[in-house]
């Protein structure tokens, strides 16, 4: 665990903007009657989570993953199966007995009235992420020492198993996916929970979360970790050569990006009651992708901006049919055009590149 | 297991595999002149197959294959030339997105053009029943002629990267752009024509297989994953080691069907995969470093 | 920083400014549909289906005067998408009801939520667990999967079929299918000797269909509504199988019979009467719904009609015929949907109970096969 830097005064204005902004949306969607709209934005914070993880993995540790749709699957696939698995049958058998006496295990109505025995939500996070960021470390010690094409096609492969697995176990739903998934008692009397009534209580948990999460990240970013990532990103061979241990370092923040993945799979699913193999499919990972080269990689605002704004015009239908089609266009268009990302882009100096030119003519190349 | 069944599963590994391997040949001319690994591979070889079917009621079959293979090459050239042809320092991470993207969106465009119908093509020879018999087991003709494509495929592209001027231009870019340049290569043009070639392939990969399985304009994704699998396991650049490696997949799949339940057929590929590449990622058959960036 | 978030504030200030639609005088009807993606061959005709329904019905005034609007989501098969747009559908356009999802996962994950909603879901996917638990407000509109796998075993007992080899997709509409069968076959006199399940993208499958071959069975039962199944079907014959092939209803697209070719000839399989609705005798009660669907959907569309369109058209007529009843109102179209009988459809003749909430029974189906590339009644 990284020590934690010294509260700056930037940071401490950025957090208080933050929180202004999504005070100021929750209160205007509640005046003028859209408080509905505050469901999309809160799916959209969870999503935040995963690219938030992959924006520091590629714009600081400079490693690209397409696979960080299956560490969101594989956290949520984990809870998911957990707290729906009904253990009633075996109710009289040892260790069962023993976890329902300690609070594991919780006897609960499921949506059809039927009385199940099932993992407490609380355990099963923890399962999850531990689950989550094992996989992350096994395999990312192996993977990570691979570079360009191959590092591509290793993540690749992983969200791929990942799916075939969600895909062709029966036990988790196989094509259908796990639904029935309860809420999840965060707090007393909070759950985090798709429920009407709860909408804008939910909507401040997620928000808590996202802020709590971007406060870490930021803190890293500016302590001896992050000093750490960008002279890996900048130069792998040379920040080795300095005595910067850089395996070590990917393969944090490879575990890192995996676990917040792996918790935004946990709440998201205990948020909509289900998931479904579509988590895991490669073009969500794409998609994650897209949104990190919108935002800049390595721009922790810039990235949860885009991821905002881009997840909750998709959740809403906004781009029809062309869902995918909009996401491949970002990905050229940003590639081509902004590696940086969009909100990187100096507007003067671009404006300055259409000013008529004065004296001699200046080879284009 | 009896002999005769034996040999039906490594028969049917063999056209698991040539599927495989054309398709993963594909990639390897791009390779071999850029160092991208062109993601939108697969989209080729579904554009030949649904030009092809779109073009056979008015042409006869050979007709409609070699106008879809030039359509295709046509489409490759203005792919490169849109979005790649300017950019000056293409890095493997953007170019690995972008190809992302471009396959993306011909995808899209192919749904839009065709619908989300099934097509496919007639027979070369037979149709969908003929099989002719080979030890025992029966094997389907078109698979043999995806063999036959497949072996042409190599000896062309061995012979015109080994033994060709333009041939051995094309390596020169991929393994040093500048000093290639220096010595008076138009890169940019033999970029061009290294994206209209692998288009090309893909869509002759996409026509021959295309009476074995159908083509949709969903094709493209498992296509390509598959096929560059198929590339890497045979190492990133060799076409001979990409069928190679495109036949073993292909057998040891089929063999793991015959033991374990079906449904882990594609679990234990990318598991090969992800050891190969965990373990001697230049492939089994590569020679280059996989730690090139 | 400060860019970022004042740029997206000011994106999301608009969404939120931007204005609604006033609720007039008109039934608002949602449908959350796979229209791209992999379950596109579900929700694109269903969609299309939907769309002209609609038209119809405008162009002829509404129902009881009032104007219908359609709003279509395309959810690309994903169960998250379902779920937002199903809160969005029911709390943001205050739809009367919801039609569809396409696929099996997607309904399970919006079912508590419209339970809860108390909106009207017709869904066009198949699974019987989207009925079997009943929540009231939840119908479905394709035929079960357990009776089309009843006709299967009765004309598999009329042939003499004892020993069965299944082949199923590794998608919800086969795991579905694969459940069925292996619950129902002890009961009529079926043993299953072998059963795989195959990836509904594969692009050959004479691995799996060897293994069936290698089980020495009397009949291959191929359980999928995607593409692939017309490749087990070439496999099979290739592999010099001359048994029995039984298709599920997902094989009702002339496109997959044109994909198997010459293989598909004899296939049996259970099917809406859609498929074959000109041989149908003029006496047949649903001859007259299905010819004027085929005719006004191949007209328009240029594309065959398929029986997945048909399950959309059945939830827009049953939805209309409630509302006719019932009026703008959920509880009350829900109660009238419950207590609908005799209703036309393309999938059969509906007679909805408080404990079926799908509505046709066996004689839904009609045993079909393919003859010269075309769908015909199977002769008795």
């Amino acid at each position: 665990m990284p020590r934690l830097g010294p509260m700056r005064p930037a940071l401490l204005r950025q957090v208080a903007i933050f929180v202004a902004v999504f005070v100021t949306m929750e209160l205007l969607a509640v005046a003028g009657e859209k408080s509905f709209l505050l469901t999309q934005v809160t799916m959209s914070a969870y999503y935040t989570l995963v690219v938030l993880g992959l924006s520091l993995l590629m714009g600081y540790a400079g490693q690209i993953s397409l696979g960080q749709a299956g560490f969101f699957a594989v956290g949520g696939y984990t809870s998911a199966l957990l707290t729906t698995w009904d253990l009633s049958a075996q109710r009289s058998v040892g260790w069962v007995a023993g976890a329902a006496r300690v609070g594991l295990l919780i006897t609960r109505t499921d949506a059809f009235g039927a009385q199940v025995l099932t993992v407490h939500p609380w355990p099963a996070l923890v399962c999850a992420l531990v689950l989550t960021m094992t996989v992350a470390f096994v395999v990312g010690i192996p993977v990570l020492k691979l570079k360009g094409h191959y590092l591509a096609m290793a993540t690749l492969g992983l969200g791929t198993i990942v799916y075939s697995i969600a895909v062709g176990t029966a036990r988790l739903g196989a094509a259908d996916g796990i639904s029935g998934v309860p809420p999840f008692p965060f707090l007393p009397g909070i759950g985090v929970g798709g429920s009407t009534g709860a909408r804008i209580v939910n909507y401040y948990v997620a928000c808590g979360i996202l802020a709590a999460v971007m406060l870490l990240l930021q803190n890293l970013v500016h302590s001896r970790v992050g000093r750490a990532l960008r002279a890996i990103h900048g130069a792998e061979d040379a920040a080795s050569a300095m005595g910067v241990d850089t395996p070590y370092f990917k393969v944090r923040t490879f575990v890192l990006g995996a676990a917040l993945a792996g918790l935004a799979g946990v709440l998201l699913t205990h948020f909509n009651g289900a998931i479904g193999p579509s988590e895991a499919s490669i073009m969500k990972s794409v998609k994650y992708l897209a949104i990190v080269a919108v935002g800049g990689m390595g721009s922790l605002w810039g990235t949860l901006a885009a991821s905002m704004v881009l997840n909750f015009l998709s959740l809403r239908g906004y781009f029809g049919t062309l869902d995918d089609a909009v996401f491949g266009a970002i990905l050229i268009v940003v590639m081509l055009f902004a590696p940086q990302g969009i909100l990187a882009i100096d507007l003067r100096r671009a404006l300055r590149l259409l000013r008529p030119v004065r004296g001699a003519p200046v080879d284009p190349r | 297991m009896s002999l005769a069944f034996f040999i039906q599963y490594l028969v049917a590994g063999i056209t698991y595999g040539t599927i495989y391997a054309v398709v993963g040949m594909g990639f390897n001319i791009i390779y071999n002149t850029t160092g991208i690994i062109n993601f939108a591979q697969g989209e080729f070889v579904m554009l030949g197959g649904m030009v092809a079917v779109s073009l056979h009621p008015h042409l006869p079959l050979p007709a409609a294959i070699a106008g879809a293979v030039l359509v295709t090459m046509a489409v490759g050239a203005l792919i490169e030339l849109i979005f790649i042809h300017w950019l000056s320092k293409p890095t493997v991470l953007r170019m690995i997105i972008v190809t992302i993207g471009i396959s993306i969106l011909i995808r899209e465009a192919a749904l839009l053009v065709w619908g989300h119908d099934v097509r496919v093509l007639p027979y070369f020879t037979g149709n969908e029943i003929s099989s002719i018999s080979l030890g025992g087991a029966l094997i389907s003709p078109q698979v043999i002629w995806a063999v036959a494509v497949c072996a042409v495929m190599v000896m062309l592209t061995t012979a015109f990267f080994q033994w060709t001027m333009l041939g051995r231009q094309m390596r020169a870019c991929a393994s040093n752009r500048v000093g290639a340049a220096v010595c008076g290569l138009p890169i940019r043009n033999l970029v061009t024509l290294s994206f209209a070639l692998s288009a090309g392939m893909g869509a002759l990969a996409g026509c021959v297989v295309c009476p074995i399985t159908y083509t949709q304009y969903g094709m493209g994704t498992g296509l390509a994953i598959k096929g560059f699998t198929v590339a890497i396991l045979g190492g990133l650049g060799n076409s001979l080691g990409a069928v190679a490696a495109g036949l073993l997949l292909g057998i040891v799949e089929s063999f793991t069907v015959s033991a374990l339940p079906a449904a882990y057929k594609d679990t234990v590929s990318i598991a090969i995969l992800l050891g190969v590449l965990f373990l001697r990622p230049s492939g089994l058959f590569g020679a280059g470093a996989a730690t090139r960036a | 920083m400060t860019k970022a978030m004042t740029a997206s504030l000011a994106l999301l200030a608009s969404a939120l400014l931007a204005p609604q639609a006033l609720a007039q005088d008109t039934i608002k009807v949602g449908a959350i549909l796979a229209v791209t993606g992999p379950a596109s061959f579900l929700g694109s005709p269903e969609a299309k289906t939907l769309e002209m329904m609609v038209a119809d019905i405008n162009a002829k005034g509404g129902i009881g005067g009032k104007k219908v609007v359609l709003i279509i989501k395309d959810s690309g098969a994903s169960s998250e998408k379902a779920i937002s747009f199903a809160k969005q559908l029911i709390e943001e356009e205050k739809v009367l009801a919801i039609i569809g999802p396409s696929t099996s996962g997607e309904t399970m994950a919006i079912k508590a939520l419209a339970e809860e909603s108390k909106t009207p879901l017709l869904s066009c996917a198949a699974a019987e667990v989207i009925v079997n638990p009943v929540a009231s407000y939840v119908f479905k509109t394709p035929q079960k999967d357990s009776q089309a796998v009843i006709r299967i075993f009765q004309q598999m007992k009329k042939m003499g079929i004892t020993k069965i080899g299944v082949l199923s997709s590794n998608t919800g509409f086969g795991k579905a299918g694969k459940d069925q069968i292996e619950k129902l076959a002890a009961e009529h006199g079926i043993q299953i000797v072998v059963s795989e399940v195959y990836d509904s993208k594969a692009t050959d499958l004479t691995a799996e269909v060897t293994k069936i071959k290698a089980a020495n069975v009397q009949a291959i039962v191929n359980w999928s509504i995607e593409p692939a199944q017309a490749i087990v079907i070439k496999n099979a014959r290739q592999l010099g199988l001359t048994i029995p092939i039984f298709q599920s209803h997902g094989f009702g697209n002339i496109g997959y019979v044109k994909a198997a070719g010459v293989a598909a000839e004899g296939v049996i399989f259970p099917a809406g009467r859609l498929l074959i609705a000109e041989e149908l005798p003029a006496s047949n009660p649903q001859k007259k719904v299905l010819v004027s669907y085929k005719n006004e959907y191949e007209t328009k569309y240029k594309e065959d009609v398929s029986t997945f369109g048909g399950h959309a058209y059945d939830a827009m007529l049953l939805f209309t015929e409630a509302v006719k009843k019932g009026g703008n109102d959920r509880a009350k179209v829900r109660a009238e949907l419950e207590g609908l009988k005799g209703v036309v459809g393309t999938a059969g003749i509906f007679n909805m109970s408080p404990t079926d909430h799908n509505g046709l029974g066996l004689e839904a189906f009609e045993m079909l096969t393919v003859k010269d590339g075309r769908f015909v009644p199977l002769a008795q």
